[in-house]
């Protein structure tokens, strides 16, 4: 009998045994070019993005600019994150980083505090720490990279929606996640904005598809039951916008319901060419990442220290000045429609 | 059956008892998943830069602390052959807890404590449902890891709680003197010495692997099976409170969606350490070693840059072939015995 047994233990160690060989050979390509950047200290342009979670083509378009800034300035790119947009698993991967001494950390917070700590050790450890597309406390990162003003965003999507439901009916949000610090600012200025300036428009209800594409596709067909009088929906989430698109697209609602929100082109084409979706607003978060890796870049060079008034040189976006509480502006945003969605590929 | 002394759980024939004792101690499921964990971390610390540096040991303690913990009440519930899957939502829910009460202005030690007792609350209503209206536990449970997920977002609706006392969040993380072991490593300790009595060296804890062998006999045997029911599922909801408790110290931050999907990591880890699934054989050294080779797989996977998928996919074929090789062992040694000697009685096959 202990002879199965230990043939078990035996079978089971070399499969572990094998897992650990096989990530060991991964080991030494993935960190080859971090160990000449790290040697020199304030040189050490080994810049990692952390996303939210992976698989998503909103980081996965971000990451991509990053890449190519970080290839422009000859650093080391690389990209982890967790498969669920969770804060605890962000802790994990910072600390991560942390072990591996990289020179900057540019994370999108899954939570405003849950992060904090863990990035503080990071930075008394000497890494820099850049936030892009959702910020934490501004006590716990060098430079937040801010895509658009809160504002700017809230009013251009209640504008599109009001044009587009002729300036007044009922309207709905499909947001992703109930404790997204983003958007659960934008719907506070988008409830303002409406009140102030088209009282006609009521907002009948905010529902979480929880960036989950199964989740906004549901949630959408249950606002359309639940309020058969809805004119519109503001998706202030690229997978929310999809989903809701896909719904509509196939369904009876389709032209009668206006949507508009914040959506990537590619994933969007398809719904403003068939007519569902007459115009949505983005910034491009290509360069989004292309920013925040610069801005990373410039943190670890010594360039720039978050500090208010701090300029930098952000390859072809030109410079930037950091604004106070260490904010970084990215632009206006840009709204896209049938006429414009062709020149853009991301 | 009950009243025999040794430590492990074998099934009883003449060839267990005549292998010599330290046979029967070091050639179990329990040292080769223990042996795994060595040869792992071993190879992790050669071959993952950074794996070796003592904060690894910091960080690694502090992520699986309350898979750590939760483990504990799990065992005991997995060897009656019972399960708990709401486990994770009791967390979720003392966590939010914590918070509002915070909130509201009550202290944080009266809030912990009061969270922990809805905790207790919330197994007893898992245990009454299995063992007094005599549901399964598993149907039970998948209702409860709604209701008190539902609970806890509801709760607290779209916010998050994040002013907590710093004595209390720098204590979650705090390190003992100028090591890395975290002080939160003491309060397992205390209760690991409680459960392994619990379970190892007292009645009760052989009634409990009566139960998992056959809930009849253990009944005519003079186990009280209801009631040994009922006192796991309540243990299993304090410990999770007490988890969720410090792991809203931890990350600072009580949230509805605090550690969701975490009992599926508790029972990963719990089958891997050579608990079985049907009940009636486990032991605790191996589910801590289960839990510490899942958490060092995923730390040095992560150090060495591999994507959070394949960590997923190899803890999961780790698992998978753990409970393969148990099963499949199992019908080898079946099949050999079949011709000539009589067919032992099957108790406990698999695990």
């Amino acid at each position: 009998m202990f002879r199965n047994k230990r043939r078990a233990g035996a079978l089971t160690a070399l499969a572990a045994a094998a897992a650990l060989v096989l990530s060991g050979c991964a080991v030494d390509s993935g960190t080859g070019g971090g160990d000449g950047g790290s040697e020199g200290g304030s040189d050490n342009l080994s810049i990692t993005f952390l996303p939210k979670n992976l698989g998503n083509p909103y980081f996965d378009t971000s990451s991509g600019g990053a890449e190519e800034a970080i290839g422009e300035f000859d650093g080391t790119f690389a990209e982890v994150g967790p498969a669920e947009a969770t804060p605890d698993s962000q802790v994990s991967y910072i600390n991560t980083l942390t072990q591996q001494g990289v020179g900057a950390i540019a994370v999108s917070a899954n939570d405003p505090e849950a992060i904090c700590d863990a990035l503080n050790e990071a930075r008394d450890a000497g890494v820099k720490v850049v936030t892009f597309d959702s910020d934490t406390n501004p006590e716990c990162r060098d430079v937040f990279i801010n895509q658009a003003t809160a504002e700017g965003i809230a009013k251009v999507q209640v504008d599109l929606i009001a044009e587009q439901i002729g300036g007044a009916g009922e309207i709905a949000i499909l947001s992703a996640s109930a404790n997204a610090t983003n958007q659960n600012a934008w719907i506070e200025m988008m409830e303002e904005y409406l009140a102030s300036d088209f009282p006609d428009i009521t907002l009948v209800e905010t529902v979480y598809g929880d960036d989950d594409d199964q989740t906004s596709f549901d949630k959408t067909a249950a606002l359309l039951q639940t309020h058969p009088n809805l004119k519109g929906i503001i998706s202030p989430t690229t997978v929310g916008i999809a989903a809701a698109a896909r719904y509509l697209s196939t369904s009876e609602y389709k032209g009668t319901v206006a949507l508009t929100g914040l959506g990537t082109p590619n994933q969007m084409r398809e719904y403003v060419e068939d007519g569902t979706v007459t115009s949505f607003a983005l910034w491009n978060p290509a360069d989004l990442g292309y920013l925040a890796a610069f801005a990373s870049k410039a943190l670890i060079e010594g360039d720039i220290t978050g500090a208010e008034g701090d300029t930098f040189d952000a390859g072809k976006l030109g410079e930037y000045t950091v604004e106070a509480d260490g904010v970084v502006l990215l632009g206006d945003p840009f709204v896209f429609d049938a006429e414009n969605i062709g020149d853009f590929d991301f | 059956m009950t009243a025999t002394t040794t430590t492990v759980a074998a099934t009883r024939t003449y060839r267990d008892y005549d292998r010599p004792l330290w046979q029967r101690l070091f050639l179990t499921r329990e040292m080769a998943i223990i042996g795994l964990l060595v040869i792992v971390s071993v190879i992790a610390a050669l071959s993952v830069r950074g794996f070796s540096q003592p904060i690894t040991l910091t960080f690694l303690l502090l992520d699986v602390m309350p898979i750590l913990l939760i483990a504990l009440p799990m065992t005991l519930i997995i060897i009656t052959g019972e399960i708990d899957l709401s486990v994770a939502s009791i967390v979720g829910l003392a966590s939010v807890l914590t918070g509002v009460l915070i909130q509201a202005g009550v202290p944080f030690e009266v809030a912990a404590l009061l969270a922990i007792v809805a905790g207790a609350i919330g197994g007893a209503i898992n245990g009454f449902l299995v063992t007094v209206v005599g549901l399964p536990s598993l149907a039970v449970t998948i209702g409860t890891l709604a209701l008190y997920r539902g609970l806890a977002i509801g709760l607290l609706g779209t916010t998050a709680v994040t002013d907590f006392p710093d004595f209390w969040t720098d204590l979650a993380k705090a390190r003992m003197g100028n090591t890395n072991i975290p002080l939160v490593l003491f309060l397992f300790l205390a209760l690991l010495v409680v459960f392994v009595v619990l379970l190892h060296f007292t009645p009760f804890g052989r009634g409990i692997y009566a139960i998992g062998r056959s809930s009849e006999a253990a009944r005519f045997s003079g186990v009280r099976v209801e009631r040994t029911k009922l006192i796991l599922f309540v243990l299993a909801g304090t410990v999770s409170a007490l988890a969720g408790v410090y792991y809203t110290l931890r990350y600072g931050s009580a949230r509805g969606d605090n550690a969701t999907g975490l009992e599926l990591q508790v029972i990963a880890a719990v089958l891997l350490g050579g608990v079985s699934i049907f009940g009636g054989r486990g032991a605790i050294h191996g589910v801590i070693a289960g839990v510490l080779l899942i958490g060092v797989l995923a730390s040095a996977l992560r150090l060495a840059n591999v994507t959070s998928d394949v960590i997923n996919i190899i803890t999961g074929v780790l698992l998978v072939l753990s409970v393969v090789s148990s099963s499949f062992l199992a019908w080898l040694r079946k099949r050999r015995r079949a011709p000539g000697g009589t067919p032992r009685v099957e108790a406990s096959t698999a695990g």
